[in-house]
Order: C-alpha cells, then sequence, then structure tokens
C-alpha cells in the first residue's frame, strides 16, 4: 500500500472582492486542479514549484488541514479530513514559517506537553528525545524559553517536536527557510537519518535546490495546480538543468560576443551573461572563446538554480 | 471514561503550563488582577444608581436584582477565565495559525478551549462573590435543598450556556474577517442583559432571550425559583428549571456549528 496517494485532487478557493461600490464578485481560484501521484513507503520526496502553484494547498490537504474540492486522497491509509485525528497521531507535520512550540514555554516543556497530546510511551519518548539532543545539539537551549531562541535553535526545535511520536510520514513546508548554511546541513543530516534508519516516508517542500538535491530521490513538479515532472534528479537536470551561465567582466564595454554554442542573454556595461550546454561546452572552452574576442577582467560561472530549472520546464510547456 | 480521565490530565497538564508561562510577568499579573476587580464592580455601580432614583425595577427590589446580577456575573466570570482567550480566534484564523491544531491527534475544539487560562480574569470572579454576598444578605429566602441545590448548579449550567454562545458565535471568523466585534455583542452584550430581569425588556427582545438566544436561563429563571417569586411576565413554571437542558442543547448546537466551521476553513498562505 502506498504512503500516500491522490486521484485527481482538486481544491477551489472562492474569492470575493469589491466590484464597484457595492457589488462584489466572486470568482473561483483553482489553486490544485487535477492532480493524481503516488508515493512509496520510505521514499524522500521533494515537491518544488513556484509561488502560489498549489504546494501548499496538496500538503495542506494531505495533512487533513484543508477538505479537497474534489477527488480521492489517502495517507497511511487514512482519509485525511475524515480520519483527522488518527491520521495526526500517525505524521509528523512541520511548517518552517509557523511556530508550533509554546511561546513562553522552555523548549523541554513543549516537548513534554506534545509527548501527553500524543500519548507517546515514556520508553519511545525518552529514546527519541535522547538521540534528537545529541543530533540536533540541543542540550545548549533546552531550557530556554522558545521566545528567547534564535531562528536556527527554533528549527532545530520544531523539527524534533515532529518527530518525537516516531511518526510513519513526515511533511515539511519550507523547513530550511531561513537559515544558515551549518543550520540547514544539519537539517538535511537528521531527515536523511530518519529516512534511513526508521524508514520514515518524508515529503518536502523547499526553494532550496540543494536541500532537494542532497535529500530526494524523486522530485515532483507542480505549477498551476497540476504536476507537470515527476522523476528523480539526474532525469531532471538532464532535461532542464543543462544550462550553465558564464559571466565575464570585460575590460572594456562593447557590443555582446558572438559565440559558437552559446548567447549572450544579458549585457550591462562591461558585464555580459553568456548562457551555454554545459554537456556541449567546457566553461572552460568558452572561456577561451571569449578571452579571443575580447580581453576579459574576471569571470564566474552561475549553476542552475531550482528557479531557472522550474523556469526552463514552464517555458518547456507553454 | 478512561477518554474523559485522559483529557481532563492533559488540561490540567495544559493549564499548568500557561500558569507557569503568565507568572513569568509578575508585575503585570498583579496590575490585571486588580484591575479586572475594578470592572466588575463598575457595572454593578451603575444597577446602584437606578436603585438610587427608585425602590424597584419592574417589581424586583435592590438585592433582587444584586442576587441576578451576582449569578450572572459569577458565570459569566468563570466563562471568561476558562475560555476568555475565544477573543482573540479570529487571528488565530487569519494568520492560518489554527492549521497547528488540525495537525494534533485532539478535537480542535478541545484544544482551542485550552489553549489558554487567563488567571488575571479571577479579578471578576471575587467581583461577582462579593455582590453575592451581598445579596444574600439582604435578602431573607427561605433555604430549602432545593434551592441550595439550584444555586450550586446553576453557575456551571450558566458557564455552559456562555461558553456555548460564545464558541457558536466566534464561528462566524471561519467565514468573515469581523468575527470578533460580532461575536463580543452577544457574548458581553449577552452578559449585560442577563444582569437585569428580562421583564424591564420590550416583548420582542424578553421572547428572544427566553426562546432563541438563552441568556434568561442563566440567572433569570433560577433566580425566580430560588426567591420564591411569582414571573412578572407569567411565563410557565418549569422554565425555572429548564436551564441544564437548555445548556445541553445550546452546547449541542455550539459544537455542530463548530464542526461546520472546522470544514470551511480555508488556511492561510498559500
Amino acid at each position: 500500500m502506498p504512503a500516500i496517494e491522490l486521484e485527481h485532487v482538486g481544491k477551489d478557493f472562492v474569492v470575493r472582492r469589491a466590484a464597484g461600490r457595492f457589488r462584489r464578485r466572486t470568482d473561483v481560484v483553482h489553486a490544485v486542479s487535477d492532480l493524481s501521484f503516488s508515493v512509496e513507503p520510505g521514499s524522500l520526496v521533494g515537491y518544488i514549484g513556484p509561488n502560489g502553484a498549489g504546494k501548499s494547498t496538496t500538503v495542506k490537504m494531505l495533512t487533513g488541514i484543508l477538505v479537497p474540492s474534489r477527488g480521492r486522497i489517502s495517507v497511511a491509509g487514512l482519509v485525511p479530513t475524515r480520519q483527522r485525528t488518527k491520521l495526526a497521531g500517525r505524521i509528523g507535520v512541520m511548517f518552517g514559517q509557523r511556530v508550533q512550540l509554546w511561546w513562553d514555554l522552555p523548549l523541554i516543556e513543549s516537548f513534554e506537553l506534545l509527548r501527553h497530546i500524543y500519548r507517546i510511551p515514556s520508553q519511545i519518548y525518552e529514546r527519541n528525545l535522547s538521540a534528537f539532543r545529541q543530533l540536533l545539539d540541543l542540550d545548549k537551549f533546552l531550557w530556554t524559553p522558545v521566545r528567547q531562541l534564535s531562528l536556527g535553535q527554533r528549527i532545530r526545535g520544531e523539527l524534533t517536536a515532529a518527530m518525537l511520536h516516531d511518526p510513519e510520514i513526515l511533511f515539511l513546508d519550507e523547513p530550511t527557510i531561513g537559515l544558515d548554511v551549518i543550520a540547514r546541513q544539519r537539517v538535511r543530516e537528521v531527515l536523511l537519518s530518519a529516512n534511513r534508519e526508521r524508514g520514515m516516508t518524508v515529503l518536502l517542500t523547499s526553494h532550496d535546490l540543494t536541500d532537494i538535491e542532497r535529500l530526494c530521490s524523486r522530485i515532483l513538479i507542480i505549477d498551476r495546480g497540476r504536476l507537470i515532472f515527476d522523476g528523480d534528479v539526474d532525469t531532471l537536470k538532464a532535461r532542464y538543468g543543462k544550462e550553465r551561465v558564464l559571466v565575464v567582466d570585460l575590460e572594456e564595454p562593447g557590443p555582446a560576443l558572438q559565440l559558437d554554442g552559446a548567447r549572450v542573454i544579458r549585457v550591462e556595461g562591461p558585464r555580459q551573461w553568456i548562457a551555454f550546454d554545459g554537456e556541449r561546452l567546457s566553461a572552460a572552452q568558452l572561456t577561451a572563446a571569449a578571452a579571443a574576442q575580447a580581453p576579459l577582467r574576471d569571470l564566474t560561472v552561475q549553476e542552475p538554480e531550482i528557479e531557472d530549472v522550474v523556469r526552463r520546464i514552464y517555458q518547456e510547456r507553454l | 471514561m478512561d477518554e474523559v480521565r485522559n483529557l481532563l490530565a492533559l488540561y490540567r497538564r495544559l493549564i499548568e503550563a500557561r500558569l507557569r508561562a503568565q507568572l513569568q510577568y509578575r508585575t503585570s499579573f498583579a496590575l490585571e488582577i486588580s484591575g479586572t476587580v475594578l470592572i466588575s464592580f463598575i457595572d454593578f455601580v451603575a444597577i446602584l444608581v437606578i436603585f438610587a432614583n427608585v425602590q424597584q425595577l419592574a417589581q424586583w427590589t435592590l438585592p433582587e436584582v444584586a442576587l441576578l446580577y451576582a449569578i450572572s456575573g459569577l458565570a459569566f466570570a468563570f466563562t471568561d477565565l476558562v475560555i476568555g482567550h475565544l477573543d482573540d480566534f479570529p487571528g488565530l484564523i487569519r494568520d492560518g495559525n489554527f492549521d497547528l491544531l488540525l495537525i494534533r491527534p485532539r478535537g480542535t475544539l478541545f484544544q482551542l478551549l485550552t489553549a489558554d487560562f487567563q488567571v488575571r480574569r479571577l479579578g471578576k470572579v471575587l467581583g461577582a462573590l462579593a455582590v453575592l454576598a451581598y445579596a444574600l444578605a439582604n435578602l431573607s429566602i427561605d433555604w430549602d435543598l432545593g434551592r441550595v441545590a439550584m444555586l450550586v448548579v446553576i453557575v456551571p449550567v450558566g458557564v455552559v450556556i456562555f461558553a456555548s454562545i460564545w464558541v457558536t458565535t466566534i464561528c462566524i471568523a471561519f467565514w468573515s474577517v469581523g468575527a470578533r466585534e460580532a461575536s463580543n455583542a452577544f457574548t458581553y452584550g449577552g452578559q449585560f442583559l442577563s444582569q437585569f430581569p428580562i421583564n424591564v425588556y420590550d416583548q420582542w427582545l424578553r421572547r428572544f432571550l427566553a426562546y432563541i438566544f438563552p441568556i434568561a436561563f442563566v440567572a433569570y429563571f433560577p433566580a425566580l425559583f430560588i426567591l420564591g417569586k411569582p414571573d412578572p411576565i407569567g411565563l410557565p413554571d418549569w422554565l425555572r428549571f429548564a436551564s441544564p437542558l437548555v445548556a445541553v442543547a445550546a452546547a449541542i448546537v455550539a459544537s455542530a456549528v463548530w464542526r461546520f466551521g472546522v470544514r470551511h476553513y480555508q488556511s492561510a498562505g498559500g
């Protein structure tokens, strides 16, 4: 049985806005139009798409927060909104932009309360808490009120809170947003170990391609409420992320360079942006070709970022 | 039974945690308690002003109205103590933080009602108790078992009625942003109306308070029974004992409206 299964799921929002002085117009927004996919237990899936694509709406339907307008959803074999409390005990949810912990209480007290809310048996609670204390280095701020924690410390606390009850499936909405590189890395390690050692199914949304790249064996891309890509990282990169960008600073401002197998996508004074296919041409070859046309002062290579990859996918679709 | 015991134990834990958090700010805590004691007397001063000018108010004497005031005041003060934080619920809906209640394996209404406990509103309880002492000292009630039982039962029953009204009306937040003001009109407004004998009101308002928006059952009918007073507007006597049933009905309506609202929750932030 799949851990997560969606069949032709849609969600509409009714938006009322002013039209004229007294009249109001009612618009229906299809946040998710027609979504079908399934996730096998033990997978680590990245769920990406631009702002407003319907990522959060999907996560909210899967966790029982929103009632779908149509279609069928099954998570851990349960119907999320109808069996919400039962499901809630078997999944873990973390929203990077919401505070789940008790703001005025020391971190450890939030964990204690969650232990009783989730009815976690003491053995499991003790085992998990000591594991996370070590893994996420919580001891320094375990007795500090949550409102006094730094963002990185709080996120570590939130992550622990979402996993204390041994969830089968973990949903993470932007878990690393606003974190520095080290904190990000630590979050990734915890997710990887939960997935490998406990077989936890993880579905995460993120704007950070490195998160997705390091963690996810499978990527789902959604745009305007529809699934537009389903595959692994290599397929994604091979298909859409081949384009790298060489940024060169010329000694003197000049016209756009003419280069074989590459094109200048932007010129700003002496600086030019040259897009090229990373499989056909190396950065070194292209640099040599550019230097032959005009003396260079400086250069950098930009790797494709998630936004670019996603943008290219939309272009291909159009 | 186990489930109820489990919920009560959890409630105790949540409240203890809230108290520890509130006690971190001791000065503000002390100021707020003394503030609410004062406020709870101001309404009663308005009643004293009326009786400084008239002997009776629609056939009720001052100590009789004081009894009404005290019953309604106690019920509302306890309601406010336990669930006064429902006033902040529209904000929870607006920011989408209601999401966090939906991802936990407990009922949403339970989580909302137990989310806070505002001890500083204890001041209102003290105020109402003082008025009750005044009323009992100045009334010659023929105390028997039934009357004592009524006085004991009526406060928790009133709490259920007020709490049901609060939950029902705050559900407006699932559809509209002005929910707090609308709800306050019914909760604080309802409490204000219940401090006076309903026969001072016009007939349509009386009927509304007795049959639709049932705050006449918080203090008016039970007080008639305790005082052994004929109803000045001649409503049937059995209404004096109907308050517990009305409370149960109100609670059923509130939980149905709540469940309907939750299904219409739209969250926030995409």
